[in-house]
């Protein structure tokens, strides 16, 4: 590939260079996509910092995750590439502190917080460069980035809160606070790379800049952007399935219609489309303390993806049972929905133990009439039964009267039918059973229900 | 339009104001020739700038809006065959004579062909804007046909032959994300993300829609729609509903956002149950001023 004429010999390998590091962080980024750059980066000022940017992101990083991704990238690689040039030209800012003479903390921190509110991203950077000098001459640099950045921020008194006590302190925006924390950190790294004289080895972005949340500690919005993502691939799925297994009903009207092209002979058939299976759902969850974190997490997720399916009730039970629909419609925090559901839901009577033949009598008596085929039944709960009678032909009968019945079990199976649990006696009457403790677990059991093939069995 | 600025410039003159990530991807995709894919939530202008475009550019909008089980004969092109038929008819009563080579010839020509949106942009004698709204509503069978046309700008019809497009159309896909598209459409693609914009644009983009609101009010408003949008909604407010929540307010002749005005004109930005309550509740309290319930009591 020659590289193109408009720009200068350096650029081409730096931002083959830079696509390089996009691969190796997961992106998918093509030869088709790198000469689109080139031929965009020609047709603009790519000089100008912002513009070069945004054409390259254009080009090469084709969706919010991507795009995410990149930006974390762009900032360090370019950053480096600058550094690595200055370190080899011998280039250095050490008197740049020349101005900040003994600058009094107070002072520092109103700037600051003005340069804040104001967005001015020019301000922002001088100021990171003045906290950085007069937090260094207190001694309490630990030589870590990521720690000096917090300790500073912390002496700032940054926060996105305001502080009860003090009222006169306005709230803060927390992007142009995380801006600002961005020019600290580059100044702290560029600080550490003139001191030691060379680059830090570049690591890959941390698992933990994408991973999912995994502990039910976090609030729901968190679980929704995280289901968002479920859902998208979820849909996806469903795509591909209808391309494969082509089994599908004639449509006559369109048949018809479409023979008049040939005279009157259906030589082509055509197909009604396939409209994805949109299930109406009833869970059940065990609420007992064995269970708990498991099953409002698992709740707080079906009701993330609500509009996937054409009617949603949730069931908790202890001893009893009883229906927390409503919470989950009000409700979007985490912790406030666990308190209800404990509060309200009026489940444990007595002991506190799980007793599955008494909420099996109390669900056919509410429900049983509502039933019908459509319906699928999902069970969350570890079928111990503390001893007493587990009632399986009762819910034979529910499970008879529903389309489909699934049991989730947040034990791992080896522990099933051990001790008092009687898994065994249950799983004869549902579709399936499933095990449940990952994300992927779950990923794969919403899959099912929404229509779709089991995912690859988990190799872990 | 031959700088970035220039062709926010002209965004701006037909009532679009592009921050500069769509202008750039405006003018780039001008410059080379190739689609844009737009993605981003639901009222933030993604249709928006594909009709500026066309208005900016003083070319024709063709548009293809998409939605589930769209195909080849909404999308490309039909054969007209009530018309087919009654030629053939007629033929037959007047003279059998030509025989079957010349009919064909006939019944499968441009004049029984009906042109589909994406036909219409490639075979215009005049440059386009080609919207193709929602891409994400159709199957991916559909995405696949659509490579052809957004990679060589041609279409085959097996009875014509290949039509090439004459002129270069401009191509905006949008796609409300609800579903991952292909890598191989993605891959033809320039890809923008628009995203809600920071108060001062969309202050802007309000005060040029609803001049007559005093300055304070509109940055007031704008202020109460981003506390808004921070919440987890089912559905936030877009760009269209602030424009609209200002136009009310002008309307009612509201001179300051209190809560009782708030209370009484939210629906215009909230628009399900469940919101209108976590609403109220988190930001209907902030505001000065007594609330509805406080004023009937009163």
């Amino acid at each position: 590939m020659s590289a193109p004429e408009g720009l200068p010999p350096g650029l081409a390998p730096r931002v083959v260079a830079f696509c390089e590091e996009l691969r190796a962080e997961g992106l998918a980024v093509g030869t088709s996509e790198i000469l689109d750059a080139f031929e965009a980066l020609e047709a603009i000022p790519w000089t100008e910092r912002e513009d070069f940017r945004e054409t390259l992101a254009a080009t090469v990083a084709k969706s919010q995750e991507d795009r995410r991704v990149f930006e974390l990238l762009f900032d360090r690689f370019f950053f480096r590439a600058s550094e690595a040039e200055a370190l080899q030209q011998g280039i250095s800012e050490s008197e740049r502190h020349a101005g900040g003479e003994a600058l009094d903390l107070d002072e520092l921190r109103e700037a600051v917080r003005q340069a804040i509110r104001e967005g001015n991203d020019g301000e922002m950077r001088d100021l990171a460069r003045l906290a950085i000098a007069a937090f260094g001459r207190q001694g309490e640099g630990s030589g870590v980035v990521g720690v000096d950045v917090q300790r500073i921020r912390r002496t700032l008194g940054l926060q996105t809160q305001p502080r009860a006590a003090e009222g006169e302190e306005p709230a803060l925006d927390r992007e142009q606070i995380t801006r600002f924390e961005r020019h600290l950190r580059r100044e702290l790294e560029r600080a550490l790379i003139e001191r030691t004289q060379k680059l830090p080895p570049s690591r890959p972005l941390a698992e933990l800049d994408r991973a999912l949340p995994t502990s039910p500690a976090q609030d729901l919005a968190a679980v929704h952007r995280a289901v968002a993502q479920l859902k998208r691939r979820l849909a996806t799925l469903g795509h591909e399935q209808r391309g494969r297994r082509r089994r599908a009903v004639v449509d006559m009207r369109r048949t018809m219609r479409a023979s008049l092209e040939t005279g009157g002979v259906p030589l082509r058939l055509r197909y009604r489309p396939k409209r994805p299976r949109r299930p109406e759902i009833y869970v059940l969850c065990d609420v007992s303390t064995s269970v708990t974190s498991a099953s409002v997490f698992f709740l707080s997720v079906l009701h993330a993806l609500h509009d996937s399916f054409r009617r949603l009730r949730s069931f908790v039970f202890i001893e009893r049972i009883s229906e927390v629909t409503d919470v989950f419609e009000h409700e979007r925090d985490f912790t406030s929905i666990s308190q209800r559901i404990s509060s309200e839901g009026g489940v444990a009577d007595v002991s506190g133990y799980t007793d599955y033949g008494r909420v099996w009598l109390e669900f056919g008596e509410l429900i049983s009439d509502e039933l019908d085929p459509r319906s699928t039944i999902i069970v969350l709960g570890d079928a111990r039964t503390n001893g007493r009678e587990p009632h399986a032909d009762v819910f034979a009968r529910v499970a008879e009267r529903s389309g489909r019945t699934f049991w989730l079990n947040p034990e791992p199976r080896l522990y099933w039918n051990y001790g008092d649990s009687v898994m065994a006696a249950y799983e004869r009457h549902c579709t399936a059973a499933f095990e449940c403790w990952t994300t992927r677990h779950l990923e794969n059991f919403v899959n099912v229900i929404a229509g779709g093939q089991p995912l690859a069995p988990d190799s872990a | 339009m031959d700088s970035v600025a220039s062709v926010r410039d002209s965004l701006a003159e037909v009532g679009y104001l592009a921050d500069e990530p769509a202008a750039l991807v405006g003018y780039l995709a001008q410059r080379m020739g190739k689609p844009v894919l737009v993605e981003g939530p639901a009222g933030v202008g993604k249709t928006e700038l594909a009709k500026a475009l066309s208005r900016a550019t003083g070319r024709e909008l063709v548009r293809l809006q998409c939605y589930e089980g769209l195909d080849e004969s909404k999308a490309l092109y039909e054969w007209n065959y009530r018309k087919q038929l009654l030629r053939i008819q007629s033929e037959t009563q007047e003279e059998a004579a030509g025989g079957w080579e010349a009919t064909r010839g006939d019944i499968f020509g441009e004049e029984f062909l009906l042109t589909r949106p994406l036909l219409r942009a490639i075979a215009s004698p005049e440059p386009v804007v080609l919207l193709i709204d929602e891409i994400d509503k159709t199957d991916q069978e559909f995405e696949a046909m659509l490579l052809e046309v957004l990679s060589d700008f041609q279409i085959s019809i097996p009875e014509l032959g290949v039509i090439e497009a004459r002129t270069h159309p401009v191509v905006v896909l949008t796609s409300n994300n609800s579903r991952e598209l292909t890598e191989a459409l993605k891959r033809r693609c320039l890809y923008l993300w628009l995203d809600y914009p920071e108060v001062e644009r969309e202050m802007e983009i309000v005060r040029l829609h609803a001049p007559e609101l005093d300055e304070r009010l509109a940055r007031r408003l704008v202020e109460v729609v981003h506390m808004v949008r921070a919440l987890d909604l089912k559905k936030p407010p877009s760009i269209a509903e602030s424009i609209d929540w200002a136009r009310a307010l002008l309307l009612l002749g509201a001179d300051d956002l209190d809560r009782s005005v708030f209370e009484r004109t939210m629906s215009i930005i909230v628009k399900h149950r469940t919101d209108v309550d976590l609403v109220a509740e988190r930001v209907g309290v902030k505001l000065s001023g007594p609330g509805l319930e406080a004023e009937a009591a009163g």
